[in-house]
């Protein structure tokens, strides 16, 4: 993959409804937080790396111009990129392969959103083709419809997925209990999550992931630099990201190969064979409970069809083999465009040890992933406390 | 500076543009076909796939689909859901409604997201679940003015 690559620091804002702050205020606490975290300064940073979801999404196209104060972009490179709900991970992929490539020593990855000024769904259907638009149902339609065509194909029983999908949703919320900058805080029970308003069924009220104002931000280096300015820094083991064909009927989503086919790049990148027993926690994009399922499988932790049966003994849970998205994960704190970013912050954090009270205990190796698009791209980054 | 007392405040805003989008040859006779109440398909010569919507070219082979086939009105359902929620364009009174995604018997693919189940109480959430079932057959539908475009098949009736 070209030079070795770390994380020197990371910033996140208190995620949530942030009608305190302008979009701008916004994308500047979490800049501000990530200087202060990788103890550098504006002079060291060689390129800056932004993404959000489509501008639409609050009414600002091009953000990022309106940004380049709180971005720090001044008289410097900027590159901006985005992918849906996977745009986070993108946005780190891109700065990685900035340092990585040896043309940037230090980059800055921003990425944001803030859902509360606009509408997510209405925004999202326009993501879709032009006569496909008056569709009712917006993205918990398409990922609703994907869980059930997995459950579906691996005759998974309706109560059995109800089951699994209410212990992710309540280990998730109980991580988001324990993570300070996390939207949602709330304790529930599976008969909470079971018994919730139907939104798409069989997804409930607690299966989805909230609408969150946040932004996130993340500074790459090249092995040098990361030596010579951060005590412990994070070490880029491997990555993938891979896309799909655009209709979402044309291939079975229940084997999702986007996700297959990106995690077998990260594993063989970072030397895992056995993902499940390597890795010491996993960082799941998981804005809908019953699709962290298919995840778990498509991601080589558990074997096809058998999620349920691995979450509900416990495999994922807290104490559990793999801990899954001790944060709370997207089902707590959703602002698209950094959510995926979010997720390598925090496995940054996990296995520099800087989680705090939902810290994996001796974590050295953590998975961070995100999807996004008409069911369409899904990106993988691993990494390590060792180089 | 003084302690500032009042509470931040926001500014309303409505982007409105409209759009004419256009659908190129094939997409436009999908669409006229479901005037005359007929759903087209285009075959690729290459890998032989019969793909619906039509398409102007294969995603996989990069040829261009240019046989067209009149395929079934009937298929099974892959998977389904129960939209309950409302977002901006979508009122209380358009909900709920029954997304699905439904292969069409001698078609390669499924519908994706434009095909919606109907014809009974949908409102009815029990007999939703009795009624709805991964493997069910369904026909469509058509609703008696057509105007060409995906609100011309009404919903999709299970018949078994």
């Amino acid at each position: 993959m070209g030079r070795a690559v770390a994380v020197i620091g990371t910033g996140q804002t208190k995620h949530g409804r942030r009608d305190d702050l302008s979009y701008p205020d916004l994308v500047r606490e979490a800049v501000k937080k990530v200087f202060e975290d990788a103890g550098i300064t504006l002079k060291d940073v060689d390129g800056v790396v932004y993404g959000s979801m489509p501008s639409m999404m609050e009414g600002v196209a091009y953000n990022h111009f309106y940004f380049a104060d709180a971005l720090r972009v001044v008289g410097k490179p900027l590159l901006r990129t985005e992918t849906c709900g996977s745009t986070g991970q993108s946005v780190a992929h891109t700065a990685i392969h900035w340092v990585a490539s040896g043309m940037a020593d230090v980059v800055l990855a921003v990425a944001s959103e803030k859902e509360h000024e606009g509408d997510a769904q209405a925004t999202m259907m326009t993501i879709l083709e032009p006569f496909l638009q008056v569709v009712i149902g917006g993205a918990p339609l398409a990922f609703s419809l994907q869980s059930r065509e997995w459950m579906g194909y691996y005759h998974i029983d309706d109560d059995k997925a109800r089951e699994a999908a209410s212990i992710v949703s309540v280990d998730s919320h109980n991580g988001g209990l324990a993570n300070p900058f996390a939207h949602i805080r709330v304790q529930l029970t599976k008969e909470d999550v079971s018994t919730a308003p139907i939104i798409t069924y069989p997804v409930r009220l607690y299966d989805v992931c909230p609408v969150s104002d946040g932004a996130c931000a993340v500074i790459f280096a090249s092995e040098e630099k990361a030596k010579k300015i951060c005590k412990k820094p994070a070490w880029v083991k491997g990555m993938g990201f891979r896309g799909e064909e655009y209709f979402i009927g044309d291939s079975n989503k229940a084997v999702w190969q986007s996700t297959i086919e990106a995690s077998k790049e990260a594993y063989k990148e970072a030397g895992i064979t056995n993902p499940l027993k390597e890795l010491d926690v996993a960082e799941v994009y998981n804005p809908f409970s019953y699709q962290e399922l298919m995840f778990l499988e498509c991601l080589g932790l558990c074997p096809p069809g058998e999620a349920p049966d691995y979450v509900i003994k416990g495999t994922f849970s807290p104490g559990g083999e793999l801990p899954c998205d001790p944060s709370g994960g997207v089902l707590c704190t959703n602002p698209i465009g950094a959510a995926g970013l979010i997720r390598v912050a925090e496995a940054a954090l996990q296995v520099t040890g800087k989680a705090g009270e939902h810290q994996v205990e001796g974590a050295k190796l953590a998975l961070s992933h995100a999807m996004g698009g008409a069911e369409q791209f899904n990106g993988i980054t691993i990494l390590g406390s060792e180089l | 500076m003084a302690e500032q007392k009042e509470k931040p405040r926001k500014v309303a805003s409505m982007g409105m543009v409209p759009y004419e989008m256009a659908l190129g040859p094939t997409w436009t006779r999908f669409f006229e076909g479901f005037k005359e109440k007929k759903i087209l398909g285009t075959k690729c010569r290459k890998c032989g796939r019969i793909l619906v919507p039509a398409r102007p070219f294969c995603p996989r082979c990069f040829e261009p689909m240019e046989e067209w086939v009149e395929v079934a009105q009937e298929g099974t359902v892959v998977t389904w859901s129960y939209v309950n929620y409302t977002y901006f364009g979508v009122t209380p009174d358009m909900i709920p409604v029954i997304g699905a995604t439904i292969k069409l018997d001698g078609v390669d693919c499924g519908t994706g997201m434009w095909t919606q189940i109907g014809g009974f109480d949908i409102k009815d959430f029990e007999l939703v679940t009795k009624k709805v079932k991964v493997g069910a057959k369904v026909r469509a539908v058509w609703r008696r003015k057509r105007q060409g475009n995906f609100r011309d098949i009404d919903y999709w009736k299970i018949i078994e």
